[in-house]
């Protein structure tokens, strides 16, 4: 019993990470067609402007709280700006090629990207683990649950209802959804689609730096996290069906607790349990869980 | 003569050119073009691919699975003979593959790369948790004898260029042959058209199965010859970064001919340690940058360059 609830808040808490990187992910495949392997870097933009954030106000003496909104605020204002250079400066020249070429345009800014990192911030590791001690814990029982994690919790939740409200009820998100059904009708409707795609390709972009940020104060921020995060986001997108909000919902909570069951039942199987799940839910349907049928161009 | 003859006369010569110019030059030089050579294979498989428009984001399994049959093999049952070795390895990976492919040739443009990517992560996963091989850390394959022949040092790597060489000739006539095929013939269109060639009465998936099991063949014998020339084998060979830099190169060369994908790949290699030698701190950024300015100017790769000036110089002489 014990080790079942530690396995539905672990897989929860780790089902809450999944979402926040992976819903910026599933958005800029939804509305543009691009799988953006820049995300990664996305992540670890933020991750590290997070831990520079955090270094700023320890140092100031400032609260927890506000030191918190400082790093989110800093992590997403990095990833805003890196959104409109890179779909103002580069993707925009590559619109229209093969899906794939779109791909490995991402895959090369990546790389780039990769080094831009040691370049501002050096090889070293950062620790920005205050926010966490500040945020304290509770006692459930037996377990001991961090606060912080039910912050992480709180915020993918929240995430997943503004994600909902902003496409269902807002005029911009029915535009989205207008976009995404069809791009040439929609622009032959009047909708200004170059527009909508560098609106979301930011909102992309901040979420997945607010992925970093949320993430930097449990782990250690250090070279090489964008690589791992960017298999696993595309990993949770798969089995959700690519460009689904719902499915990024649905594929992170099954990943997570799949994770967390494994973590705790059979431990020699966690690194590949997730890529597991992906195949056998591929293979039972093939374009993920919450895809849309297409229909057959001949 | 034909064109297919004169190719391979072009073809044949820069291999016995390459082959020849071995002994003179330095150990490293070797080396390196050892990898490119063996991983050049592998490329061949991807441009195999490329033709129907597929990529695969996770041909490392196949290079690693070619990688550890070796290593395994030589560890387990004590063979060193190199040759019997990188058979074993090609022939794994086949079997693999081609297991695989009933799977695979169901996807098509990004689910085809994103499930061969999660096939290869798999395969990552599950050799990072077997401590008996090592885990991150792998392990080393003993020195591999060649019919009884055991060299040493210099003779060695020399013998394992040369033995690569062979495998690459091999493999660039067949690959060649099936491009001429009516299977092979058929990748353009089932590029352009999937749906108008299965109304012409041709399996396009078994079509695609094939090509997946050539692929795979490929990779698992470029895995072999890697890993006898490193002389180690690491489950790094089948993490998805690995399967990016072989993507990478292909893309580099195109997928115009089967000369691109050896030109590429020693382009490549040489690339990479010229920029890991010259800029440690920025080798991904040269790497990253190469890339892009290779997708923005040259669409169709390297290869298209020569194709480009040749076109060019038939324009000037009238």
């Amino acid at each position: 019993m014990l080790t079942a609830f530690a396995i539905f808040t672990d897989g929860l808490v780790y089902a809450a990470y999944l979402f926040i990187v992976a819903i910026g992910l599933t958005l800029i495949f939804g509305v543009m067609k691009i799988l953006n392997v820049t995300h990664g870097s996305f992540y670890a933009f933020g991750a590290y402007g997070a831990a520079t954030a955090v270094g700023i106000y320890t140092n100031a003496g400032m609260p927890a709280a506000a030191g918190f909104l400082l790093m989110m605020t800093l992590a997403m204002a990095i990833g805003v700006v890196m959104g409109i250079v890179l779909e103002r400066g580069l993707l925009r020249l590559v619109y229209g090629r093969d899906e794939v070429i779109v791909v490995l345009v991402t895959y090369a800014t990546f790389l780039i990207l990769e080094d831009v990192i040691v370049l501002i911030w050096g090889p070293g590791s950062y620790a920005a683990w205050q926010p966490m001690v500040a945020a304290g814990s509770i006692d459930v029982g037996a377990l001991v649950l961090s606060n912080y994690d039910i912050i992480l919790v709180a915020i993918a939740a929240g995430l997943a209802v503004l994600a909902y409200w902003a496409l269902r009820f807002t005029r911009f998100g029915r535009l989205l959804t207008v976009v995404i059904f069809d791009r040439e009708t929609a622009g032959a409707f009047g909708v200004n689609v170059t527009l909508v795609y560098t609106i979301t390709f930011v909102i992309g972009a901040a979420l997945g730096a607010l992925g970093g940020a949320v993430m930097a104060p449990k782990i250690s921020v250090t070279l090489g996290i964008g690589v791992e995060v960017i298999v696993l986001a595309f990993a949770v997108v798969a089995i959700g069906g690519m460009g689904s909000i719902e499915g990024a919902l649905v594929g992170a909570l099954i990943v997570g607790i799949c994770r967390a069951a494994a973590v705790h039942l059979v431990p020699q199987i966690e690194l590949f349990v997730i890529y597991g799940v992906m195949a056998l839910v591929l293979v039972v349907r093939p374009y993920g869980l919450f895809v849309r049928a297409q229909p057959r161009k001949i | 003569m034909t064109m297919v003859g004169r190719h391979h006369l072009v073809g044949g010569l820069m291999f016995l050119i390459a082959a020849a110019a071995a002994p003179a030059l330095p150990e490293w030089v070797v080396s390196l073009a050892t990898i490119a050579f063996a991983n050049a294979l592998v490329v061949l498989g991807l441009v195999v691919l490329w033709r129907v428009g597929l990529v695969s984001f996770g041909q490392a399994l196949y290079y690693c699975i070619g990688a550890y049959t070796v290593a395994l093999t030589a560890r387990w049952a004590g063979v060193t003979d190199a040759f019997l070795l990188v058979l074993l390895g090609g022939i794994g990976a086949g079997v693999v593959a081609f297991l695989v492919g009933f799977l695979l040739a169901r996807y098509r443009e990004i689910f085809f790369a994103m499930l061969s990517l999660a096939l290869s992560m798999i395969l990552y996963g599950v050799l990072v948790k077997t401590e008996s091989l090592g885990s991150t850390d792998g392990f080393t394959i003993s020195t591999p004898t060649f019919l009884g022949y055991a060299p040493h040092r210099e003779e060695l790597g020399l013998s394992l260029y040369w033995l690569t060489l062979a495998v690459d000739a091999i493999g660039a006539i067949l690959v060649g042959a099936y491009f001429r095929s009516v299977s092979g013939s058929l990748a353009a269109p089932i590029r352009d058209n999937e749906i108008r060639v299965e109304f012409l009465g041709v399996s396009v998936t078994r079509i695609i199965h094939v090509k997946v099991a050539i692929a795979g063949i490929l990779g698992g014998f470029g895995g072999a010859l890697a890993a006898l020339s490193i002389g180690h084998v690491d489950p790094n060979m089948a993490y998805w970064t690995t399967s990016g830099g072989f993507v990478f190169v292909t893309i580099l060369a195109g997928a115009g001919s089967v000369a691109a994908a050896f030109v590429g790949s020693l382009a490549f290699e040489a690339l990479r340690s010229f920029a890991y030698d010259v800029m440690p701190s920025l080798w991904q950024m040269t790497l990253g940058s190469v890339l892009l300015l290779t997708i923005l100017f040259l669409p169709d790769g390297l290869g298209s360059l020569a194709a480009r000036l040749r076109r060019r110089g038939e324009a000037n002489t009238p």
